[in-house]
């Protein structure tokens, strides 16, 4: 590597992880907002992968890999127990659902032995890094993309704008809301186990409700359009406290103000553009 | 030993259920699911606190902080809420809000107040127990527990049984209809969200007199109560606020008692997890749950 990049990363190696995870973390919300859905507990299932996966490398040793796979699994299952009964009804079920998951999980964290308390875990090895990280993110990316573009990324536009029409024309509504939050939940573990293997520390605090807003200000901010479109709301987001320092103290009312803001004003987000699909006219009849 | 415990589990039972009543008429009858509604219990905490603080009796300083609490929600409902319902945005969109501005409120809170632990000052109110037939009880609980009764019944008359009532269940059912037939829709809305919000920050300062500590995020650690309760009760319904609110309550406690503390706080969320499984609709579901 040329010595300049060396030289960066060094000096900026914390960012440049965020930046990746937190894209990956959009990524995660990006799979159930697009299909109208609203999960509040991203940062829970974030939690559970980072957990999972410290506890797995600590005590055990278990091979990176492995780690990673466990910290993706933990989270699905948690996911089809939460969201099994609460997709059948209408979307505040689910909402509240998994903010309570999120709240229910912080306090396991914070009282079990095995979690480390309050105090957290530490002293967890720098195993991830920029190829896990940006692999992940663009393995997802691509991923999505195809999706995006499939009979499958249709049936979640129709499902966001109606519902009740998508459901008519033959989409399976509950496989698919069911489908799309274990993907997210699968996406949000991933992206707390590389997080806690670049940090080497994590604690209850840092997948709390806090938390979960935040990931949803990435995706809101950037838009549901395309996949793109919420890793770079979560770029933005997390670039804004590192160029205007005197705002990294209020990154809560930042991200707050920001989701009010663009619910109201902006429901599309940034970057409306949507993707064409395949073998359909990229020019839509206005 | 049962006795106390159930007595202790009746109060804790009364105060879910005077959280989640204001909770549920919002949900009732705006349709919305507010997040912001634990922070007006912060707020009036903290209002009341203070006017304490100075010397105001607490039996002002409770109506005058339900009152400001009310004003705070009409506010709030007003600048964040009114454009969406005008747009006629999706149900999603205001939850969405209310979470941003749960997030901007709290953070606000917090870098006003700090995260300190405060107390009333010790005069406010006489804490001394009562000896009930063994049981001990204090004037704070009985207030609790009273306030609870007291206020579902007036909730039900006032849904129920009175002219006002009929409007507000018009516009639960169908706004436009409603504000057709000459139900003024916006007076009514911002009733609503004066009820509930004075009713969450009375709840604050029952909450703060009981247990003597007060700190911002008070309303959020409420707030997993509250969406238990109303599950469990039934969306949108006060009767199912005030019995979910008590079963979760005498559950807590005996748990904490013959189990382990450490738990007591994933008895609410298992329940809500459980009735989401066996029956969504909830003890009282009389709104139909809305099946994709």
């Amino acid at each position: 590597m040329p010595e300049f990049i060396d030289d960066f990363l060094f000096t900026y190696q914390t960012l440049v992880y965020s930046l990746g995870i937190n894209g990956l973390l959009a990524l995660s919300m990006y799979v159930v907002l697009a299909l109208g859905q609203l999960s509040l507990g991203q940062a829970a299932f974030m939690g559970m992968g980072a957990y999972v996966s410290a506890l797995l490398t600590v005590k055990i040793g278990a091979p990176f890999l492995l780690v990673l796979l466990a910290a993706m699994l933990v989270p699905a299952l948690a996911a089809l127990i939460v969201g099994a009964p609460t997709l059948r009804l209408s979307g505040v079920y689910l909402a509240l659902a998994t903010i309570g998951l999120g709240e229910v999980q912080r306090i396991f964290f914070l009282n079990s032995e095995l979690t480390g308390g309050a105090l957290g875990l530490s002293g967890i090895p720098m195993k991830g890094g920029l190829v896990s990280i940006y692999g992940s993110l663009g393995l997802a990316l691509v991923a999505f993309i195809f999706v995006a573009r499939s009979k499958i990324g249709r049936a979640m536009e129709a499902m966001r704008e109606d519902e009740l029409a998508a459901g008519a024309l033959g989409v399976d509504l509950p496989a698919y809301k069911l489908a799309a939050l274990v993907v997210s939940a699968m996406l949000a573990g991933l992206a707390g186990a590389l997080n806690a293997h670049v940090t080497s520390f994590i604690s209850p605090e840092d997948y709390g409700f806090h938390a979960a807003v935040s990931i949803l200000s990435y995706a809101l901010l950037g838009g549901i359009g395309s996949p793109f479109a919420p890793v770079l709301g979560a770029f933005i987001l997390t670039l804004l406290p590192e160029v205007l320092r005197s705002l990294a103290d209020f990154r809560g009312v930042v991200n707050g103000a920001i989701i009010v803001l663009v619910v109201i004003f902006m429901p599309r987000g940034l970057m409306t553009w949507r993707m064409g699909r395949i073998g359909a006219s990229t020019r839509r009849p206005s | 030993m049962l006795a106390q415990q159930l007595v202790n589990g009746l109060v804790v039972g009364s105060i879910y259920a005077l959280f989640a009543l204001g909770f549920t008429l919002m949900f009732g009858v705006l349709g919305v699911i507010n997040l912001t509604y634990g922070f007006y219990l912060s707020i009036g905490a903290f209002l009341a606190l203070f006017a304490t603080q100075h010397g105001v009796s607490i039996w002002l300083a409770l109506p005058f902080a339900a009152l400001a609490c009310g004003a705070i929600a009409v506010v709030v409902d007003g600048l964040l809420l009114t454009p969406l319902r005008r747009a006629k945005a999706p149900e999603l969109a205001s939850l969405m809000v209310t979470l941003g501005a749960t997030l901007l409120l709290y953070s606000l809170a917090n870098a006003a107040l700090s995260t300190d632990i405060r107390r009333f000052p010790p005069s406010v109110i006489d804490g001394s127990a009562i000896d009930l037939l063994g049981v001990r009880v204090t004037l704070t609980q009985c207030l609790i527990v009273g306030s609870a009764g007291a206020l579902v019944a007036a909730l039900l008359w006032l849904m129920n049984g009175s002219r006002l009532g009929m409007g507000l269940r018009a516009l639960a059912e169908r706004p436009d209809t409603a504000a057709l037939m000459g139900v003024n829709a916006g007076a009514l809305v911002r009733l609503v969200s004066m009820i509930s919000g004075g009713l969450a920050g009375a709840c604050g300062v029952l909450i703060g007199l009981n247990y003597n500590a007060i700190q911002p995020y008070m309303g959020e650690v409420m707030m997993l109560k509250g969406f238990a309760v109303i599950i469990l009760g039934g969306l949108g319904d006060i009767r199912g606020a005030l019995v979910a609110g008590l079963i979760i309550g005498l559950l807590e406690t005996l748990t904490a008692g013959y189990v382990a503390s450490s738990v007591k706080d994933a008895v609410g969320f298992a329940l809500l997890v459980l009735t989401l499984w066996i029956r969504p609709s909830g003890l009282f579901g009389r709104i139909a749950v809305k099946r994709a």
